[in-house]
């Protein structure tokens, strides 16, 4: 087995992870007092962490040259959309029980729901046109439709900043990352212009 | 098949029983670093939090002469004292909900003083038991609706804040009464970071101090206060959001000027003096009209003073609350 095959495996199980173990302690009733703000807190933290992540991806392949590595991308990409999914149903299922009134109020009336979902409409959007159909289709488009990760990565870590009451390390580590993985990009194109 | 029979071996015999007692320190120091570069970078807090032991605080001593009192809530049904004691907001001990129950044991609250200052005859340090002793132990259940919009029903006990005040003879200045809590990074362990201005201030308006529904809470469920509840003697004021109650009390100050309270320090535009419940002043995080019942699914409306109203209205009668927020 080729190398990127196997780690793509290996991520594959790995990113199941969080998801399946909240899955076994919703039966073993460890969701905390508040499940319901446990998942929506899970879901989302390790959207967040995926979606950088796979920011990463570009950098690592340049850096070292390694090609193959690119494999990892939609994957990354595909799981960070797989738990923004989830945690977007948390909120307007589990929390709201599709009382559209109020998650419309919301929206609107609250910075950080408003970015929120946005970076929803924005991951859906790459999500469905992640299909090597579409990639064929829309061409060079494609190129420039995907640069939306770059905003939706900047408005997710926004949210998470600004649901919090204090700033939580968390923030402060995925946005020193996030600075890096975007800088090196500015760089990159600098050199290369 | 070759079945093999057990060794005579017992496990103290292959590792010293203080050595194996301090494996999760090692977990904590060494195992947290070597338990994959991979998995450490993507989730740091995680990772610590992994490693951390529940450490559950046992129930505490049982309360002698604990009486009835006709200003509990009736037809609630209680949140579990589990609920009560592991989903807290007590950020000296961390700003997770499950922080304070797992970092609350490094507090020890006795011996603990009381200091009372400010316009009163009567002031000085108390010893705890010195300080509750003249007041009779009262339950008292009460709605506490956090301004996260979630609520719980918990059976406090506690001693009427009212007679409290009372007996230090508070002159004609004092107005306001500032309540000032324990700072103490070596017990409390999140006071090390500045996540909040330390120590956590709270005040009162002296007609709100003296209302009969305030209480300096001692226990729950008949027990003395747990550690992450705020041992040994918390603020209650079951009209307003939970943060009003400053845990942990150190100091009671009888002042001439509005007390200002932590989080209104924090985020002004977010937080009041007042702090009072209610549905129809929005906070620009959470929704103020709804909450969730810990332990129910769908959200229950928000009441005005937390269903309060009849007792606490009309200190406020005049004011306006979309401003005294």
């Amino acid at each position: 087995m080729k190398p990127i095959v196997l780690l793509k495996r290996v991520i594959f199980a790995a990113a199941l992870i969080p998801a399946g173990t909240l899955v076994v302690d919703a039966f073993r009733g460890k969701l905390t007092a508040n499940p319901i703000d446990f998942i929506t807190d899970t879901t989302g933290v390790w959207a967040i962490r995926l979606l950088i992540t796979t920011l990463s991806i570009t950098p690592l392949r340049r850096l070292t040259g390694w090609n193959p590595i690119i494999q990892l991308r939609r994957m990354l990409g595909l799981f960070a959309f797989f738990y923004a999914t989830l945690h977007f149903l948390t909120w307007s299922v589990l929390d709201w029980f599709f009382d559209v009134r109020s998650m419309g109020e919301d929206v609107v009336k609250r910075p950080f729901i408003t970015l929120g979902m946005a970076t929803f409409l924005m991951l859906l959007s790459l999500a469905v046109t992640s299909t090597k159909a579409s990639v064929r289709k829309l061409g060079k488009k494609w190129t420039q439709l995907h640069r939306l990760i770059y905003a939706a990565s900047i408005t997710a870590l926004t949210h998470f900043w600004l649901v919090g009451k204090v700033t939580v390390t968390e923030v402060m580590y995925w946005a020193v990352v996030l600075t890096a993985l975007l800088g090196f990009r500015v760089w990159w194109v600098v050199r290369h212009a | 098949m070759l079945i093999r029979k057990a060794p005579d071996l017992r496990f103290s015999d292959i590792t010293p029983k203080p050595l194996y007692l301090r494996r999760r320190e090692f977990l904590q120091t060494a195992g947290g670093a070597a338990l994959g570069a991979a998995a450490a970078a993507m989730a740091p807090p995680f990772a610590a939090s992994a490693n951390a032991q529940a450490k559950t605080a046992a129930h505490g001593a049982k309360l002698a002469d604990v009486k009835k009192s006709p200003l509990s809530t009736t037809g609630e049904m209680l949140t579990s004292f589990d609920d009560i004691t592991s989903y807290n907001n007590f950020y000296e001990y961390g700003y997770e909900k499950d922080d304070p129950k797992q970092n609350a044991w490094h507090l020890k609250p006795r011996p603990w003083t009381i200091t009372v200052e400010g316009y009163a005859a009567r002031k000085g340090t108390f010893g705890f038991d010195e300080f509750i002793k003249p007041f009779p132990l009262e339950e008292r259940v009460y709605r506490m609706r956090c301004v996260e919009a979630w609520s719980m029903v918990i059976p406090w006990v506690g001693i009427p804040l009212k007679d409290v005040i009372a007996s230090f003879q508070p002159t004609p200045q004092a107005k306001y009464v500032e309540f000032v809590t324990a700072f103490n990074p070596a017990q409390m362990p999140a006071q090390t970071t500045r996540i909040l201005p330390w120590p956590y201030v709270e005040g009162l308006r002296m007609d709100e101090a003296m209302n009969p529904l305030a209480i300096l809470a001692v226990g729950l469920y008949e027990e003395t206060l747990p550690n992450q509840d705020g041992a040994p003697i918390r603020l209650v004021t079951p009209w307003k959001y939970g943060f009003k109650g400053g845990k942990s009390i150190v100091k009671i100050r009888l002042v001439d000027y509005q007390p200002k309270n932590t989080w209104q320090v924090m985020a002004p535009a977010e937080y009041g003096f007042y702090a009072n419940v209610n549905p129809n002043v929005n906070h620009p995080r959470w929704r103020q009209d709804s909450e969730r019942r810990i332990g129910e699914f769908f959200r229950r409306k928000t009441l005005m003073f937390n269903g309060y109203a009849d007792q606490v209205a009309s200190m406020y009668t005049g004011m306006d609350l979309k401003k005294n927020y």
